[in-house]
């Protein structure tokens, strides 16, 4: 096989034993971005020369045998709105495309600082707002298993680069199912922390109050060896937890024998496309299989969640996305004749259509006379839904749905229709609203080869039982190896 | 004639080492843009962590003004764009300000005033622009200096309390006397860490509501204050009185032309569309630590003049004028504690050395006063033992004050000892005696005044170290015999 297919823990046996170097591995990985990308459109910016020098550091590194972890060697490409020294950090906007970071993001630098060579930048919908990467002002990325559908997004670039094999290990974001539905599309594992678990620090913000970073990958032991790299408090995010992070590693052969498996009977209602509730509920069955038992719960406040969370998540954007003014950096207006003309052209050639809609929704919801009609209201529906996962999880140890409800769209199919689009996040944002952690892993293909996610929520702080079930659904069906690949064509 | 009613807005910055979400220096003058980081600038992905001391300092202001202090409390972000402000929001206080309830009492004519202090919450500065023209909008360029950006700040509302613009100063100067003590700013208005807003309305003598209110920006000085609401009390007054209202907007003071000018009006009012910031946690202070900040504090203007009196036996006036500076109070009670006489030492602290220190224009806030209270002592020690008398006391002082040598070097060197000794007063005395006959056959004719003349020749004679009392009786002896 070749060295790019690998999963992370199988390179680091390789690494370790000194069988190949990080630098062969960071090649072999140019290699393939440079052979597939072109089809794919997964990558924004590849760190070429800085990742092969960081490969170099790191295999001095594992040659000495100083410091070497779990992640030494391996490279790791991170979304576009999440900072990188001397990178462009572009957010898939017009507004950034010429913006570079000046200081790495806290996942970065806990990155850099184990070995890991950053490999590059990967698409996104611009400024993480969409569910198909189409949104993204710079690039169209296609999907792996169907070059005419979308990846998902916003988190597509990272979903599609695995997929392809040009990315080992990805980091992508989530606010309101950016990083579960795109790996669900692109048959992928995705999964999004608890909020608080992983520093926000250096990712541009959408909604800062939903945001979290997480690990997408191949499978689910690369998910944990990668969220164990980049968990833990940092001082630079007064919203990060403080805390020891547990051994993640350690959670997955424990089995599922006698957990408790709730299956929220809203999360299977109308809109889900059958071929998905069918392979999601199959995916239980082998779960129950291994031992665990199974019940319907009720999360009554469930159905208004995407409602909350397209008036929370834009009314913070519409504050976030406020500094975008052409004085500092990024895109400025030429010719404005004064400081409010500069202001307006500026983000008014900035930015694009779906971003300029949820900063007008935002401010609206913010509005003096709307704020308590819809900004405050959201909030409170938010506090229900909380208390809703509350009781779940004082009956079930995790819950089980689709992760999103239908297998990846056509390019184009949901562009003219907002609303339509906005469904993707139906079974995915109340995890962000509730702050609790969510995985998707794969759970078969549908009869048109398509990837279907089975999503995974648990109480706060229980990513490690979400690993735990996520791998043992994945050692129960043959793992990785087993699953079929994308077929691309120009191979 | 109209009641004025005139409520203040300050805004006071605090004297933390480093600004309040970032680590960056706060120190006032570096080379613009100098004391910036990706924070402070906003860049994309940056978060705000509070610096605990700016949290601190607050609670430490709020409870010098008397106010209660919050347990639970947040922050708010007030969105609006301006290019001094990187992230296009300033992060402040809305619904939950940190204190509330406050009061300060300071005294008008002898009388003492209570204005209410409504709430003081947190916030963070923002940069500093320079505009190539008057403002923004009607300048071909402007700069921005963002080494001032995120400088914790203060802002204290007053309920509207103040009835004439001068007691609005005289607010201000008690409030600025209150922070200083406390040490949580250096409240300098020329450097802009000290200055305020003023809502100020009219109404006729005896009507309940409110009248129409303006709002008076750029008032940097204690004296622009005054000035500023002196005009619009008279620009209001005139509108009444000829039947035209008052309209409710935002204006400028201008300093040279000595007017206010509209900027915006009511209409243009800002939605700012505050909300919780998602970026920062709730702050929780318990009763403890409360305390423990109280606990912290110095003691304060009202409580030290207080103590003055009681302790001292000062009268009121003293105990103020002492009080209204901590590092003039520190003199004063550490030149008593060395000399004794309370009494004494105020009349030349209040005297000759404040008016030393104003004549000789030294900042006392920010360099010494330069003699010690050690020196005054020691000259106080001279004048009360008869060494010098009281006016040569007074030129030793102010020799003191510029030489920066001992009252007793001084008095040695140029020879200022007071001349006691009988025989050589004698001399002096006869020598006078015969030099001006006129004079004395005017005291010996009845005219005791006349006596204040030939003392005054015996004291010239002696270049001012003759002991007047003595001379006084010598020459009674001789002339009088008595």
């Amino acid at each position: 096989m070749e060295l790019h297919a690998l999963r992370a823990h199988q390179l680091r046996e390789l690494l370790d034993k000194g069988e190949i170097s990080s630098v062969e591995l960071t090649k072999s990985l140019l290699a393939r971005i440079e052979a597939v990308d072109p089809a794919i459109g997964a990558y924004l910016s590849v760190r070429e020369k800085e990742a092969l020098q960081e490969a170099e550091a790191a295999d001095r590194r594992i040659r000495e045998g100083r410091d070497v972890g779990p992640l030494t060697g391996i490279p790791v490409s991170v979304k576009d709105n999440i900072s990188v020294d001397g990178s462009p950090t572009t957010c898939a906007s017009k507004m950034l495309e010429h913006y570079i970071s000046p200081y790495d993001a806290t996942v970065v630098a806990r990155l850099k600082a184990q070995g890991a060579p950053i490999l590059g930048k990967l698409n996104l919908d611009e400024f993480a707002m969409g569910s198909s990467t189409e949104t993204s002002a710079l690039k169209l990325t296609r999907n792996p298993w169907d070059l005419e559908r979308v990846p998902g997004g916003s988190s597509g670039g990272p979903a599609a680069a695995v997929a392809a094999d040009t990315a080992v290990l990805a980091l992508g974001s989530d606010t309101g199912g950016s990083i579960r539905q795109p790996a669900a599309f692109c048959g992928i594992v995705g999964l999004k922390p608890t909020y608080g678990r992983v520093s926000r620090y250096g990712l541009v913000a959408f909604a800062s109050s939903l945001d979290q970073i997480g690990p997408m990958t191949k499978d689910v032991r690369d998910a944990a060896l990668l969220l164990a790299a980049i968990a833990g408090h940092d001082p630079l995010d007064s919203t990060s937890i403080p805390g020891e992070v547990p051994d993640f590693a350690a959670e997955l052969d424990k089995g599922v024998d006698g957990l408790v498996i709730g299956l929220p009977k809203e999360f299977f209602g109308e809109g889900i496309a059958p071929e998905v509730k069918d392979a999601v509920l199959a995916a239980v069955r082998v779960l129950e299989g291994l031992g665990a038992k199974v019940q319907e719960v009720s999360l009554p406040h469930a159905r208004y969640a995407l409602a909350a969370y397209h008036m929370i998540a834009p009314a913070e954007a519409s504050s976030n996305l406020g500094r975008f003014d052409g004085v500092r950096f990024g895109h400025r207006a030429k010719e404005a004749e004064d400081v409010v003309t500069l202001f307006e052209k500026t983000r008014q050639e900035g930015f694009g259509l779906e971003v300029k809609r949820r900063i007008m929704l935002g401010t609206f919801a913010l509005s003096a006379g709307y704020y308590d009609q819809y900004y405050l209201k959201a909030l409170k529906v938010r506090t229900l839904i909380r208390q809703d996962f509350e009781k779940a999880f004082q009956q079930c140890d995790v819950l089980a749905t689709p992760t999103a409800p239908t297998v990846a769209f056509r390019i184009g199919e949901k562009w003219e229709n907002p609303l339509e689009m906005y469904q993707s996040d139906l079974l995915t944002a109340p995890a962000n609203l509730a702050g609790i952690p969510a995985i998707s892993i794969p759970c078969g293909l549908n009869g048109e080869g398509l990837p279907i996610g089975l999503q995974l929520l648990g109480p706060a702080l229980g990513e490690g039982l979400l690993l735990r079930v996520a791998a043992a659904y994945e050692g129960a069906t043959g793992g990785v190896e087993s699953r079929p690949k994308p077929r691309l064509e120009v191979e | 004639m109209y009641e004025v009613i005139i409520g203040l807005e300050v805004h006071v910055e605090l004297s933390t080492d480093s600004k309040i979400w970032c680590g960056c220096s706060t120190d006032f003058g570096a080379e613009a843009n100098t004391q910036v980081c990706p924070v402070c600038l906003g860049l994309p992905g940056t978060l705000p962590v509070l610096n605990e001391k700016a949290l601190e300092y607050a609670v430490k202001a709020g409870l010098a003004l008397g106010c209660e202090i919050a347990h639970f409390t947040k922050f708010d972000r007030k969105n609006y764009f301006y290019p001094d402000l990187p992230k296009a929001y300033q992060i402040s206080q809305y619904d939950l300000p940190l204190c509330r309830n406050g009061a300060v009492e300071f005294e008008v004519n002898g009388e003492t005033r209570r204005v209410r202090i409504a709430r003081v919450h947190l916030e963070e500065e923002a940069g500093k622009t320079v505009h190539s023209g008057d403002n923004i909008m009607g300048s071909e360029y402007s700069l921005v200096d963002y080494n001032r950006g995120g400088i914790p700040l203060i802002e204290i509302v007053t309920e509207p309390d103040i009835r004439s613009p001068e007691e609005a100063r005289l607010f201000m100067e008690k409030l600025r006397t209150i922070l200083l003590y406390t040490g949580v700013s250096d409240c300098k208005m020329q450097e802009g860490s000290l200055r305020c807003d003023a809502n100020i309305s009219l109404r006729p003598f005896g009507e309940a509501k409110l009248g129409e209110r303006t709002e008076v920006k750029n008032l940097n000085s204690f004296r622009a204050l005054q000035r500023a609401l002196e005009y619009e009390v008279r620009r209001q007054s005139a509108l009444l009185d000829a039947g035209e209202p008052v309209e409710r907007d935002t204006r400028h003071w201008n300093e040279q032309q000595g007017v206010t000018i509209s900027m915006r009006s009511k209409e243009d009012a800002q939605d700012y569309r505050y909300f919780p910031d998602p970026d920062l946690v709730p702050v929780t202070l318990t009763a403890e630590q409360i305390e423990t900040w109280r606990s912290e504090l110095p003691e304060l203007p009202d409580q030290k003049a207080a103590r003055f009196m009681e302790q001292f036996g000062l009268p009121k006036y003293d105990a103020q004028v002492l009080t209204a500076s901590k590092e003039v109070a520190a003199f004063f009670e550490a030149t008593v504690e060395r000399f004794g006489e309370p009494k004494t030492v105020s009349n030349w602290v209040m005297g000759e050395i404040l008016r030393l220190i104003k004549e000789m224009e030294i900042d006392i806030e920010q360099e010494p006063i330069p003699i010690s209270p050690e020196g005054l002592a020691e000259l106080l020690a001279l004048v009360s033992k008869g060494t010098i008398s009281n006016n040569v006391g007074k030129e030793v002082l102010e020799t003191m004050f510029k030489t920066g040598k001992s009252a007793a070097e001084i008095v040695k060197e140029q020879g200022l000892e007071q001349i006691s000794d009988t025989g050589e007063l004698e001399a002096l005395v006869d020598q006078v005696i015969a030099e001006n006959p006129g004079p004395v056959e005017d005291v010996k004719s009845g005219k005791e005044k006349a006596i204040g003349f030939l003392v005054g020749q015996v004291m010239k004679a002696s270049r001012g170290k003759a002991n007047p009392q003595r001379v006084n009786e010598i020459l009674r002896q001789r002339l009088l015999g008595s």
